[in-house]
C-alpha cells in the first residue's frame, strides 16, 4: 500500500517515512495535530458535563458541598499522585522512543499500566463504598439524615422557614451531585481502561519490535492521550472533592 | 516539497531535529505537580469563602494542566500550530462557561426589568 521512502533495518531507529510525506519531522506533526485534534473533541466533551456541574453548583452550594462531604480527599489525593506518577513515567517512556532505549520504552509503558490500574483499583473501593453508603443515584438512593437535617437549618437561616418545595429541590439536587460524580468518573475511568489496554498492547508491540524505529510517533500520540486523561482528572479532583 | 527547499514550511521541517527533553526536566516537573497538589488539598482546610475556595482550586488546578501540556505533552517544543489548537481547546472551554453562566447569573435581572 504504502512504499517506504526509507529503508529501515532492525533497530536503526529510523522510522518508515510514508510517501505522502516530506520528511520524518513533517509526518511526526502531522500524527500529534491529529491527535491534538481528537483530544480538543474531548474537551469539549468532558466541558458539556462541568458546564452542567457548574449551573447546579450554583444553583445549590450547599447541597453540593454536603454532598462533596462525603468524597475522601485523602483517597482522592493519593489517586492523583498516582496518576500524575503515571503521567511521568508515561512521558519517560516517550523520551525513551527518542533515545532508542527499548528495554525502557517497556519498562516505563509497564509501570504506566500499573499504575493506571492501581488508579482504577482505589477508585472501585471508593464507588463500593458511595453505592454501600446508598449513595449511588437512583431506587435505591437516600439522602443521609444529617445531611437532610443540614438543608434544613440552611433554609431556615436563607429564607426563615423550611419550604418543603425548595427543601425537595434542594434534596434532588444533593443527588444530581452523585449523577454528576458517577458519571464523571465513571467516563474518566472509561478512558483510563481504554488507556491501560493501549498502553499494554504498545509495550508488547515495542517489545517485539513490530513498530519502525522505536515508534517515536506512535508512542508520543499515545502519551499525549495518557496525559490528557491527566489533564482531565487534575480538575475533577478538586471539583468533586475538594468543596469546603 | 522536497524538490522547494525554500518554501518556509519545508524548510524550517526539513531542519528541526527532535527535541529529547532532558530527564531532569520531567522530574522537577512532576515535583511540581506533587507540591501543588498538596497545595490545593491544604488550601481546601484554609478558612476562606465558598468563592475564595473555588478560585484558589481552579488557579492551581489550571498552573498543573498547564504544566503538563507544556512539558509533559511537548507542546513548549511544539510547532505553532501545535500552540493554537492547545489554547484554543482552553479558550472553546472559556466561551462555553462564560456564556452559560451569563446566562443563569442574568436571568432574575429580566425579570426585574418586567416589573413583575
Amino acid at each position: 500500500m504504502h512504499t517506504p521512502s526509507t529503508s529501515t533495518a532492525p533497530d536503526s531507529g529510523r522510522q518508515i517515512l510514508l510517501s505522502h510525506f516530506d520528511d520524518l519531522e513533517q509526518q511526526n506533526l502531522s500524527s500529534t495535530l491529529g491527535m491534538w485534534f481528537f483530544l480538543v473533541s474531548e474537551v469539549m466533551f468532558f466541558s458539556g458535563l462541568i458546564a452542567a456541574y457548574a449551573v447546579y453548583r450554583g444553583l445549590s452550594p450547599e447541597a453540593f458541598h454536603l454532598a462533596s462531604r462525603h468524597m475522601d480527599k485523602w483517597w482522592g489525593f493519593a489517586n492523583t499522585l498516582v496518576l500524575l506518577t503515571s503521567s511521568l513515567t508515561m512521558a519517560l517512556a516517550v523520551r525513551a522512543t527518542q533515545t532508542g532505549d527499548r528495554r525502557a520504552i517497556v519498562r516505563n509503558l509497564l509501570w504506566t499500566a500499573v499504575l493506571g490500574s492501581a488508579f482504577l483499583g482505589v477508585k472501585v473501593f471508593e464507588w463500593k463504598a458511595e453505592i454501600d453508603h446508598h449513595l449511588f443515584p437512583g431506587k435505591h438512593f437516600v439522602v443521609p439524615d444529617h445531611d437532610e437535617e443540614h438543608l434544613k437549618e440552611y433554609l431556615e437561616k436563607t429564607d426563615g422557614h423550611v419550604d418543603p418545595v425548595k427543601l425537595e429541590r434542594e434534596k434532588g439536587r444533593f443527588q444530581l451531585m452523585f449523577v454528576l460524580y458517577f458519571f464523571m468518573t465513571g467516563v474518566h475511568a472509561f478512558h483510563m481502561i481504554v488507556g491501560i489496554a493501549a498502553v499494554v498492547l504498545f509495550a508488547l508491540l515495542t517489545h517485539f519490535k513490530w513498530f519502525s524505529g522505536y515508534g517515536q510517533t506512535q508512542t508520543e500520540s499515545l502519551g499525549l492521550y495518557w496525559h490528557f486523561v491527566d489533564v482531565v482528572w487534575v480538575f475533577l479532583y478538586p471539583l468533586l472533592y475538594l468543596i469546603e | 516539497m522536497s524538490s522547494h527547499p525554500h518554501l518556509g514550511q519545508s524548510k524550517t521541517a526539513h531542519h528541526i531535529t527532535h527535541h529529547i527533553t532532558p530527564v531532569k526536566t520531567y522530574r522537577i516537573i512532576f515535583i511540581l505537580l506533587g507540591l501543588l497538589l498538596f497545595a490545593t488539598v491544604l488550601a481546601s482546610e484554609l478558612p476562606l469563602s465558598r468563592s475564595g475556595h473555588l478560585i484558589v482550586a481552579m488557579t492551581i488546578a489550571m498552573i498543573k494542566a498547564v504544566l503538563i501540556v507544556l512539558f509533559f505533552m511537548h507542546v513548549y517544543y511544539s510547532a505553532p500550530l501545535t500552540w493554537v489548537i492547545a489554547a484554543g481547546s482552553f479558550l472553546w472551554v472559556g466561551l462555553l462557561l462564560a456564556f452559560l453562566t451569563s446566562d443563569y447569573i442574568s436571568r432574575g435581572w429580566l425579570h426585574n426589568i418586567l416589573g413583575k
